[in-house]
């Protein structure tokens, strides 16, 4: 067991090295330098632009060789500075990652396991009950099929811009209106603009986990175990337990390989809906050159999705006994 | 009498007709009695075995009767089968290699299917111990995964948990097939201490190798294109076979000290008709060498001696022509 943990560790840190540097280079790839942005910002007079100019591109380092850049990011890492944000010039990157961060946290985890969890359940039902099955199997390659920002406008259109009515904002985290307090006026606005970004990150996960657990469950039942099972006279209420219990092995793999996805969804479902979560902040990173800010998002997500799938690992293994007589090397 | 089975017909549902894999069948299993049923691949053997168990969804009884003690066994009846199985009647699966939930320890296992049926778990244990000892494993098995057991470690965990109520039929399909010789005979060694420890009442044993039915069978009845063909004790069967194709098929085996570059085995040319719209008459008479006239008529299952009975023109009374070949 140690020696697996070991060797799963070994192969996190080496993806996250790779990530890591393709996290550094891919906003370096982008044209034009963040320095002129932030310079044209500053209204500055021409005698003064180009003195400015070679400082701060001293200031952040832009001046020195390649290599240089590289190993400087690597040991500002480490010391966990990620650099100063140029869009939101001179705050931390940290800083500013954490205003926006809760806003794509409670989107994402209640979207990521109420999907899960609901997909699991009705694919489970649709495999045993033809009736049901009818429906939720169009319905469900429909929604796994739909990209997040056709179904993000879809939904707006419906619900927040009068398509049937309009029960929701259409944009925003809260009501500009409103000040961040622990009232309820605030938490009832957070609630109504969170849920549209939401319901389409949930919509699209929950397809694809029924259909999965659809498919899952119904190879199960065909299985020599279920068939055993059933020959000693078993109910079929143990029958379709240990049918839900090994489908779910496969489906725990697929969340793992889920993940990336699903946070991908989420920068263009916020971006559509204006919400201020990462993946807004991506957007305005991108616009701005601003290279700190992109490397601290992505680093995060990147920890985020390893360890993510690092706890999965281990799940696996307490639920799956065929992972760990592997493991011990039986 | 354990089991009676009364011209017994099933038949699996296709989109081009029912094919009837079991066809007018009629027999009778004694208590303690361990009956073979043998056959080629697709005479229906397993098919009547699975079916007086638990006939899938593409399988419908259109005749016939099977009772079981005097009670009679509602096949054709998922829901009312339930209670039959595994307390009257059970089964050892011809995939028992891949009968355990992988997920599941053994022992769990068979505490949830023992609860299941409203059974005690706590209580039953010791039992199962003491024949899992019995089949000679350690009783640490229950508390494995069936990935750490080997092939035929779950064979005879398979065994012990199918007899496990002490069914008055257990149907043991193709128990052998996958085993060494060895374990073979320890397999068929442990069908038997089963029958003479009355954990079982009667058996039938389903297999294609009719060498293994010489070490553990009574009677054997024999099967050919969902048909009966000839059933007999054991002795006669293997010995003074009546039916064109026992006789075909018994000396198609190998024989210990035999040496078949001198002797060349033989087997039977041509293959089974097809059981979808099959051809009125006997079956066998494509491929007998004593085919003739009278066997475009279909040949009655009939009793041609105390204890055996044959379904062959040649060997029902008066019914031989006149200067017939005379088989073997």
């Amino acid at each position: 067991m140690r020696r697996y943990l070991a060797r799963k560790l070994i192969i996190y840190v080496v993806t996250f090295f790779v990530a890591a540097t393709i996290d550094w280079l891919l906003p370096r790839m982008v044209p034009g330098n963040p320095v002129s942005l932030l310079l044209a910002k500053m209204n500055l007079q021409p005698q003064t632009y180009n003195a400015t100019y070679s400082l701060y591109m001293k200031a952040f380092g832009f001046n020195r060789p390649w290599w240089d850049q590289y190993l400087n990011f690597w040991r500002a890492l480490l010391h966990g500075n990620l650099g100063v944000s140029i869009y939101d010039f001179p705050k931390p990157v940290t800083s500013v990652i954490a205003d926006y961060v809760l806003f794509t946290l409670a989107l994402l985890i209640p979207a990521i396991l109420l999907a899960y969890f609901a997909g699991n359940k009705v694919g489970a039902m649709a495999a045993r009950r033809k009736s049901l099955d009818n429906t939720v199997l169009p319905v469900g390659y429909l929604l796994t099929a739909t990209a997040y920002p056709w179904l993000a406008l879809l939904l707006a259109f419906l619900f927040a811009a009068g398509g049937i009515g309009h029960f929701f904002p259409i944009s925003g985290g809260f009501s500009y209106g409103l000040i961040p307090a622990w009232n309820w006026a605030f938490m009832w606005s957070l609630i109504t603009h969170w849920f549209l970004p939401f319901l389409t990150l949930f919509l699209v996960a929950f397809g694809g986990w029924a259909i999965g657990m659809r498919n899952l469950i119904i190879y199960e039942l065909e299985s020599d175990y279920t068939h055993y099972l059933e020959a000693l006279g078993a109910p079929s209420k143990l029958v379709r337990r240990y049918a839900y219990r090994n489908a779910m092995l496969p489906q725990l793999t697929g969340l793992a390989l889920q993940l990336g996805v699903i946070v991908g969804g989420a920068v263009v479902t916020e971006v559509t809906f204006a919400y201020p979560g990462l993946g807004y902040l991506i957007f305005q990173a991108v616009g701005n050159d601003d290279y700190f800010l992109l490397q601290g998002i992505f680093m995060f997500i990147i920890v985020g999705v390893l360890v993510a799938n690092f706890i999965i690992d281990i799940i696996y293994v307490l639920v799956d006994p065929r992972t760990r007589v592997g493991i011990s090397g039986a | 009498m354990a089991l009676e089975v009364d011209h017994l017909q099933l038949c699996y549902r296709t989109l081009r007709g029912d094919v009837r894999a079991v066809d007018d069948v009629t027999f009778t299993i004694d208590d303690g009695e361990i009956m073979g049923l043998a056959g080629e691949s697709g005479c229906g053997k397993s098919t009547l075995g699975n079916g007086l168990v638990r006939m899938d969804v593409r399988m419908r009884q259109l005749a016939g009767r099977v009772e079981l003690d005097g009670e009679e066994l509602p096949i054709s009846d998922e829901k009312a089968m339930r209670s039959f199985r595994f307390k009257s009647v059970s089964i050892v699966p011809q995939y028992a290699m891949s009968a355990l939930n992988p997920t599941r320890r053994v022992g769990k296992m068979v505490s949830e299917l023992l609860k299941s049926r409203g059974f005690d778990y706590k209580s039953a244990l010791p039992e199962l111990e003491r024949r899992v000892k019995l089949v000679g494993l350690d009783a640490d098995v229950l508390k494995r995964y069936p990935i750490e057991l080997s092939g035929g470690m779950k064979q005879r965990v398979v065994m012990v948990i199918s007899t496990l109520l002490n069914p008055s039929l257990l149907i043991a399909d193709e128990v052998t097939s996958a085993l060494d010789v060895s374990t073979q005979r320890a397999v068929g060694e442990m069908l038997l201490e089963f029958r003479d420890r009355k954990f079982v009442k009667s058996t039938m044993v389903i297999t294609h190798d009719v060498s293994i039915l010489a070490q553990v069978a009574d009677t054997i009845l024999v099967m050919y294109a969902g048909k009966l063909a000839e059933k007999a004790s054991a002795d006669v069967v293997i010995n003074s076979p009546l039916h064109p194709y026992t006789q075909l098929l018994i000396s198609s085996l190998p024989e210990v000290g035999v040496r078949h570059d001198e002797h060349t085995l033989v087997g039977i040319p041509g293959r089974p008709p097809p059981l979808l719209n099959p051809p009125a008459g006997c079956r066998f008479r494509d491929r007998c060498p004593f085919a003739f006239d009278r066997c475009a008529e279909e040949p009655p299952f009939m009793e041609v001696k105390p204890g055996h009975s044959v379904a062959c023109w040649l060997r029902t009374k008066g019914a031989a022509p006149a200067g017939g070949a005379e088989p073997c």
